[in-house]
């Protein structure tokens, strides 16, 4: 149906829902779901209003940043990189065997679901909820941090590497197998020579990715400067939480520029 | 060892509903340089993939094809030990295949990987002795100078030459090349077809080429192999693939019809001429 009369010469977009009848109706479904969403969800709003007036306490209290403490922010910081860099070694490490596994040209039928199914577990979680979970099974402190960014890593550069596996000339596979080449070695050979600057790049990428997922991961209680921030925040200490969250931020970028940078070089 | 080097019986693929290789059977006697010749879609490719098992035959067919006197697939199966024994044979294609990223000399040396002990190979340590025959490899086929280049950066005909070098590294009895200058320009055409000529001539090697400018089949090979809808359409000195015979074997070619050739009594067997 077109709403176009063959009078009018100018073409108007047509609807995205022809039916008017459905767009009206959609468009009214979802005002009428949201009024009776904010209607029914406990909203204290005498709560609210004393929260406004605590928040701004909270910022004026924290201004200006405080880095007295600045040894704690160091170590915490310090801290959220050795989880971040063994999360993304130890993340690669198994990152690359699970891709190959999970690539649909060169690995048999169930390895292949293996893989894939291991992958879809590690992404299935975000990094929080994993990250409860291990700081309820191995104990508060960077482990727990390891553990989930290493699961964090998986899912993605696991992912992204099979992908490239599966877009690789075959052309290379097959020339080294018509020589008589085993398995393993025509993946050495052709294979990963192929897919390397893909995976220099996931690493970087990674690791980037992994700090600031920790400082994120630490304030449930694994590790970094993460847990420094809760604990400034546990003291009413608003002043160091500011200066923690600056250098955070400052941090974030400066990896994020680096990494970008050695990235634009490989790709 | 018998005079025969490559056997090939009863050969018949199918891919899907559409029969790509019909009963085709030949033999080859080592050191004969046979150009492989026929419409596109006639099924070169894929019968040069059979004999290093790189495509199996149907299951259930009487198919057998045999290497310097080796089973390397029999009714569809690919034979045990076919994988080492792949590494008498050299494969070279139309897209080079080289590994982009490694250098030329990297490039050689992993032909030599098929035959190389399992832990050498997967660590890719090469000894001393195997640099020095890729270099003789390389300087054989006139690139010395580029060893340490990347592959990616190589022209077309350098490129081929390299894989020539490939196959020279694997030490081969037979060369096995499939379109091997369908994407080169003339000169570097020359310069291929012309190494592999001279390899055969120095060597002995046997040379299985497919070919789609006839005028190369004519000029350095002593005997054609035509195939037309999977079938064997001539067998035999190529000076005998008269113009005529090529005429009926390029007829028709686009209509890709196996059964309705407008031909249908080029019967394979009536052409073969004795060699
Ligand atoms: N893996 C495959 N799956 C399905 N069909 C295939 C496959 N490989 C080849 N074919 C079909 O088999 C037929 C013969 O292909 P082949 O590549 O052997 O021809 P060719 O003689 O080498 O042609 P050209 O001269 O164009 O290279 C074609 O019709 C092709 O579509
Ligand atoms: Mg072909």
């Amino acid at each position: 149906m077109s709403t176009a009369t063959p009078s009018s010469r100018h073409w108007r977009k047509p609807p995205f829902i022809t039916n008017p009848l459905l767009r009206w109706g959609i468009l009214i479904g979802c005002v009428v779901y949201a009024v009776w969403a904010l209607y029914t969800l406990p909203f204290d709003w005498a709560r609210i209003q004393e929260g406004m007036s605590r928040a701004q306490r909270i910022f004026s209290g924290a201004f200006p940043p405080s880095f007295e403490r600045s040894e704690l922010l160091i170590e915490g910081l310090l801290e959220s990189f050795k989880i971040a860099i063994l999360a993304t070694l130890l993340g690669l490490a198994l990152s690359v065997p699970i891709a190959f596994m999970a690539a649909r040209n060169i690995a048999a039928k169930p390895i292949y679901l293996l893989g894939r199914g291991l992958i879809i577990t590690a992404r299935s979680f975000h990094p929080v909820i994993v990250a409860i979970l291990f700081v309820k099974a191995v104990g508060f402190g960077p482990i727990a941090g390891v553990l989930t960014l290493t699961i964090y890593s998986i899912g993605f550069v696991a992912k992204m590497l099979a992908e490239r596996i599966e877009e690789i000339d075959w052309g290379q596979v097959e020339a080294l197998r018509s020589s008589g080449t085993r398995y393993v070695a025509v993946l050495q050979f052709a294979v990963l020579p192929q897919i390397m600057p893909r995976q220099i790049g996931l690493a970087m990428y990674q690791l980037d990715s992994n700090l600031r997922a920790s400082a994120v991961v630490g304030i449930v209680g694994a590790g970094g400067i993460g847990a420094t921030l809760m604990n400034a925040f546990g003291r009413y200490d608003y002043a160091f939480a500011l200066a923690i969250t600056l250098v955070i931020i400052a941090v974030i970028l400066v990896v994020e520029a680096i990494s970008g940078r050695i990235r634009r070089n490989i790709w | 060892m018998s005079l025969t080097t490559i056997a090939v019986e009863h050969l018949s693929k199918t891919f899907g509903h559409s029969p790509v290789l019909q009963d085709v059977g030949f033999e080859i006697r080592a050191g004969e340089r046979v150009a492989l010749v026929g419409p596109s879609g006639s099924g070169k490719s894929t019968l040069l993939r059979h004999l290093v098992g790189l495509t199996k035959a149907n299951r259930h067919s009487d198919s057998r094809v045999t290497v310097m006197d080796r089973c390397i697939q029999r009714r569809g199966r690919l034979a045990r030990g076919s994988r080492a024994q792949r590494c008498r044979t050299g494969y070279i294609f139309q897209q080079f295949n080289l590994v982009g990223r490694l250098s030329v000399m990297t490039n050689v040396l992993i032909g030599r990987l098929g035959c190389m002990p399992r832990w050498r190979a997967l660590i890719g340590r090469f000894t001393p002795e195997e640099h020095e025959m890729a270099l003789r490899s390389l300087k054989r086929v006139g690139l010395e100078e580029l060893a340490h280049q990347r592959a990616n950066t190589l022209s077309g005909g350098q490129m081929q030459r390299v894989a020539i070098a490939r196959v020279l590294m694997q030490d081969a009895d037979i060369i096995l090349a499939d379109e091997p200058i369908a994407s080169l320009d003339p000169r570097s055409a020359r310069e291929v077809m012309d190494t592999l000529q001279r390899i055969n001539e120095e060597d002995g090697r046997t040379i299985v080429v497919s070919l789609h400018q006839v005028d190369y089949a004519r000029d350095y090979c002593q005997r054609a192999i035509a195939l037309k809808h999977g079938q064997v359409y001539f067998d035999g000195p190529i000076d005998q693939l008269t113009d005529i015979r090529l005429a009926y074997l390029y007829a028709n070619a686009e209509l890709d019809k196996p059964h309705e050739s407008r031909f249908p009594a080029s019967a394979p067997t009536a052409l073969r001429v004795a060699g």
